[in-house]
């Protein structure tokens, strides 16, 4: 058995002092966002019911209710509800005064009842008075629901609760998801798989019907709040699974702040670590029960992706951030994702003994913005709309995502470093620019005489170089035969592993994860190889000498 | 004029609806000679609504009470509805809209009375691309040789007047190869890819028969290509049938190259989808993108069951490898499939943006169209009569063009530095194809047009899509020019479906207009920064 201790964060050190790491662990701080959400109000304040885990040990201790709602509501409430996750605050939509509360199960069973629960909900309503209803949504399948109900759980009797509308919106269970991405990652495996099996195989997987119903509960969320004035309390068994995945995807679509790059931090930070999404458990990373394991923030960061591909201009971020977050959530080298609620990271005293990915994150920014954001554009700000009826093409294969070691799969020029290397650029040119009129008009107010004002010599070495590009990678072709042979550009460390979830020890040890373009953190102007990122793996001559070999062998069997 | 007697009615008043995403337009709307016009009332917009009445693909009319609508399904896979005040006009502009949309006649039609401001006619068409070609190929090597055998397009009807053939082989030799292949369609040279001293050629199939028949100055030909090349130098025929189709052709007069007959050509098939299948193909896939109702799963199976990506994948497939033999094998490659005026275009064309970064770039890019689509003589006037909404059987149509414009738009998606055009051109060239004010693409081969006088009576695509104001639809503004030979992958997981072209209408547009405004914002910046330097450092104080 594993212990935490022997986990990589434990001993990975970055070279950085106490107070570094105590400032990078107070980067994302929840308070302030609460703060910006305009909490607390007149309806809304901080309980501290649930100091020292008293009431909920999956919870945090600084939680949000409606002020109708009094600690014995809360505690009775708690009583009727799975694991004691009480209905509580996750996201305040400040213009329509109303809320997005999350929630586990009643227990409701046949008939059970519980007076302070419906008070609690009762008192959701009261807090948003613009509204005479709540929505609850139940993010199962009514048939899962309604089996809960044969042990005790179940769902909100529409008649015992006064004011609420109820609804199921079908998203499937963890061992459902867990099949379909391993379904799915069979079918990346397929060595040249003809377009039938594929997308035969990506079908049958299932795959993108989940990240669409996920969509689908998200979308419904932030209409009704956005829309319909309404506040919805969100639950599905437990309230840690597709309960985050639904709540981070509405305030996603609900507040530009959540599409920055410190936004989504805290969006993470939120909904999945502070309301303790059990990380250990669902990513395995101590030997745990493998039926626990599922991929829910994966599909929840996938989701994020699909609707970057809809909206090119409405993330801070790009897809390298995403891929660079989930590979962490993995990875055990910072100490966000450890364990499984807010409560045990507190008794391991991760923050004295960890780094916080979020700092390192920061620190690399550079790296991880979307070169076409546009926060004055009008799809950027407010609600983010998708089309109606909602449709189907708009989910994409994430190719960046799950064939990410077969660099030969992806684009072989990327327009996201080629824009941020023509930004950074521009931003220097104008900053010499700058410079040299200051200088001259110096120079013209002195009217000194015979004065060199060397222009900077760098300039013209920098622009050749710049407008040269490297396509290294662009030059490897690839087996069109349609033999046998496997993918050239595929490393053989990487082969047939399942190389979305487990990560090789070597790329445990590395301090930063070389899983896409980046494999240059300073990438500078000077730096060609953002033009054309090649992984830096495989030599091109080595692989184009491997690759004629075997041509000729194709060509001489044809 | 023929015209007058085909339109039913003058006006009519009618509110047009556009789709989701666009306001509907109301007023008078009117039918001529070549457009649908509709005029909004003085409160509106002064803003005139054309359609070209050639786009119109299939119509569907519906009366109810006293008003009617009519359904306009456009070869641009665009969908129109007009609700029109009266059943009686209604139906005359129906039946107005139905008659003048199927006019076959070439030289009644639009480009002909198309006159811009701004152009000039006969302008744009000084493409001669063999000569001009030739030119190119002349500076490398002197193993070939502009041959004007076709003049009077008395070898091949479907090949312009000039093609280039080896140096070896004279006119007389030529006219018996002619003779031995389908359509006259003899091999000539499509590329000389310097790099390596190798060469791209087409034709059609050679007319064996069941007797296995031989012609000695097609081998001679092939031969002579051989000893032009580097010594030792090996030949693939890359056939665009499957082993099977082609020995079946044998049967029709067709056939294949006789390995004993054609030492040091080796034959290669790669079955490419053409014909009625890849037209059924084209529609299938319209349909499943129209239907907005299905579920998940089914899109995905609708998505595999029309095929087209596999089209795709095929095509690009066998480019590559044609390609891979004269980059990497140093060897020559003729393709061919049977009339040698579709998948075998396709193939060879894909094969030269693959190879050669000139064809990259926004005017050899056109070039490329005009030497190996339009003279080349792919029939495009038969090919492109009808679009995926048609309800009438498809006779010769058949996508091949946009299958193409399809790879092309991926290699532009795995490479979104190294070609000089974008999406924009793409689009443009598939809704010209189809229907155009413009005449490059009328007709189905060069004779055709020069019967037609094409050249001198309409003006030339190439004119219209150059002129300053449309650059930013057409160009790509992180082009930066890429010496290599782009390498695309045909797995599948890096194919897409060209949402930018088949869901072109039911998408909202904004977000992907918004993102290229912001491309286009960040290229000029750059521009304007870069070209503010020099000027600057030049105004340094003088003594």
């Amino acid at each position: 058995m594993v212990k935490y201790e022997e986990l990589y964060c434990f001993s990975f050190n970055p070279k950085l002092d106490r107070e570094e790491r105590e400032q990078g662990w107070m980067l994302i701080d929840l308070s302030e966002e609460y703060k910006r959400m305009g909490l607390p109000n007149n309806y809304w304040q901080l309980s501290d019911v649930n100091r020292d885990y008293r009431v909920c040990d999956s919870y945090p201790t600084q939680l949000y209710v409606p002020k109708s709602a009094t600690a014995p509501i809360i505690v009775g409430s708690s009583k009727f509800r799975s694991r004691r996750r009480f209905p509580a605050l996750s996201y305040y939509y400040k213009d329509n005064h109303v809320s997005i509360c999350r929630s586990s199960q009643p227990l409701s069973g046949f008939s059970a009842r519980c007076l302070e629960d419906e008070q609690m909900l009762q008192a959701i309503r009261k807090a948003s008075p613009g509204s005479d209803f709540i929505y609850v949504v139940d993010t199962r399948p009514k048939l899962n629901a309604m089996a809960n109900r044969a042990a005790g759980k179940g769902y909100e009797n529409e008649d015992n609760y006064s004011n609420i509308k109820f609804q199921f919106i079908g998203i499937e269970n963890i061992h459902v998801m867990r099949n379909s991405l391993q379904k799915m990652l069979e079918v990346c495996e397929l060595k040249s798989p003809s377009m039938s099996d594929f997308l035969w195989g990506l079908e049958n997987s299932g795959w993108l019907r989940h990240i669409k119903a996920i969509m689908d509960a998200g979308i419904f969320i932030a209409k009704a709040v956005s829309e319909e004035g309404a506040s919805v309390l969100v639950h599905c068994s437990d309230g840690w699974d597709r309960t985050a995945q639904v709540c981070s995807v509405a305030s996603l679509l609900l507040d530009p702040h959540y599409r920055t790059l410190k936004g989504f931090m805290v969006l993470i930070e939120k909904d999945w670590i502070s309301f303790g999404h059990k990380f250990n458990h669902r990513y395995g990373n101590l030997d745990g029960d493998p039926r626990e394991i599922s991929p829910v923030i994966d599909q929840f960061i996938e989701c994020v992706w699909q609707l970057m591909e809809q909206f090119p201009c409405a993330f801070e971020f790009n897809e390298r951030f995403l891929i660079h977050i989930q590979h962490h959530i993995y990875s055990c080298q910072f100490g966000n994702f450890l364990c499984n609620s807010q409560k045990e990271r507190q008794e391991l005293k991760i923050q004295e003994r960890t780094y916080s990915l979020w700092a390192h994150l920061w620190k690399n920014r550079g790296d991880y913005l979307n070169p076409l954001f546009r926060d004055d554009s009008s799809q950027t700000q407010g609600t983010l709309r998708l089309p109606t009826p909602p449709c189907n093409f708009m989910y994409k294969f994430w190719s960046g995502m799950y064939n990410r070691f077969e660099k030969g799969l992806q684009p072989r020029q990327s327009v996201t470093d080629y824009l941020m290397a023509v930004k950074e650029e521009t931003q220097q040119l104008e900053e010499e620019l700058e410079a040299l009129e200051e200088r001259l008009e110096r120079i013209q107010k002195v009217q000194l005489n015979r004065t060199q004002v060397k222009s900077k010599q760098s300039e013209p070495s920098k622009h050749s170089g710049f407008s040269t590009s490297d396509n290294s990678t662009a030059n490897t072709p690839q087996d069109y035969s349609g033999n046998m042979k496997s993918f050239p550009s595929r490393s053989p460390s990487q082969g047939d592993e399942d190389s979305a979830l487990i990560l090789t020890q070597d790329n445990l040890k590395s301090s930063d994860p070389d899983l896409s373009a980046n494999s240059d953190q300073e990438s500078g102007v000077e730096d060609l190889s953002c033009r054309s990122p090649s992984g830096g793996e495989c030599a091109p001559g080595e692989d184009s000498g491997k690759d004629r070999d075997s041509d000729e062998a194709v060509f001489l069997t044809a | 004029m023929e015209f007058s007697e085909l339109i039913r009615t003058g006006q009519a008043q009618a509110e047009l609806l556009r789709g989701p995403e666009m306001p509907p337009l109301r007023g008078t709307l009117c039918v001529t000679g070549h457009h649908l016009l509709l005029s909004p009332g003085p409160q509106a917009t002064p803003d005139l609504w054309l359609l070209l009445l050639r786009s119109v693909d299939s119509i569907e009319k519906r009366v109810a009470g006293d008003a009617g609508t009519i359904t306009l399904r456009c070869k641009d896979l665009r969908v129109l509805q007009l609700d029109i005040e009266g059943v009686e006009a209604t139906l005359d502009i129906a039946r107005s809209i139905e008659a003048l949309s199927s006019l076959e006649s070439v030289i009644t039609s639009f480009p002909f009375f198309y006159r811009p401001k701004g152009l000039r006619l006969g302008e744009s068409w000084h493409f001669h691309p063999p000569e001009r070609y030739y030119k190119r190929v002349a500076r490398e090597t002197r193993a070939w040789r502009l041959s004007e055998a076709n003049e009077d397009f008395s070898l091949c009807p479907s090949y312009p007047r000039a093609v280039i053939v080896p140096r070896a082989v004279d006119d007389d030799a030529l006219a018996r190869s002619a003779h031995f292949r389908q359509g006259g369609r003899f091999p000539v040279l499509s590329y000389y890819h310097a790099p390596s001293g190798t060469v791209l050629l087409r034709s059609s199939q050679p007319l064996t028969g069941p007797q296995k028949r031989r012609c000695a100055e097609d081998e001679e030909l092939l031969q002579a290509v051989l000893a032009g090349a580097r010594p030792g130098s090996r030949g693939f025929i890359v056939d665009t049938r499957s082993a099977q189709a082609a020995k079946q052709a044998r049967m029709t007069g067709g056939g294949t190259e006789a390995k004993s007959a054609y030492p040091g050509w080796k034959r290669l098939h790669r079955p490419l989808e053409r014909g009625r299948p890849l037209q059924e193909s084209f529609v299938h896939l319209v349909e499943a993108c129209g239907d907005l109702e299905q579920s998940m799963d089914r899109w995905l199976s609708r998505l595999d069951g029309c095929r087209w990506l596999s089209h795709v994948k095929e095509a690009l497939s066998t480019a590559c490898l044609a390609a891979q033999g004269m980059e990497w094998e140093g060897a020559c490659i003729l393709v061919h499939g049977a009339e040698g005026t579709d998948s075998t275009l396709l193939v060879t064309s894909l094969a030269q943006l693959i190879l050669d970064p000139l064809s990259r770039t926004m005017a050899g890019f056109q070039e490329l169209i005009e030497r190996e689509w339009i003279q080349a003589g792919h029939p495009f006037q038969l090919r492109c009569a009808h679009s995926a909404f048609s309800h009438t059987r498809p006779k010769h149509e058949a996508p091949i063009f946009l299958l193409f414009l399809d790879c092309v738009w991926q290699l532009g998606r795995q490479f979104p530095l190294s070609l000089e055009f974008g999406e924009g051109m793409l689009l443009a060239l598939f809704d010209h194809s189809y229907a155009s004010s413009f005449g490059t693409f009328l007709c189905n081969s060069e004779k055709e047009r020069c019967l037609c006088e094409v050249r001198t009576r309409t003006h030339s695509l190439w004119s219209g899509l150059n002129q300053p104001k449309e650059q930013r639809k057409l160009r790509n503004p992180l082009y930066a020019p890429n010496p290599l030979a782009i390498w695309p992958s045909v797995e599948p997981q890096s194919l897409q479906l060209w949402q930018g072209l088949f869901l072109r209408w039911t998408h909202p547009p904004e977000p992907s207009e918004v993102a290229w405004e912001k491309v286009w914002q960040i290229a000029t910046d750059q521009e304007k920064t870069e070209g503010s330097q020099p000027t600057d450092s030049a105004s340094e104080p003088q003594p």
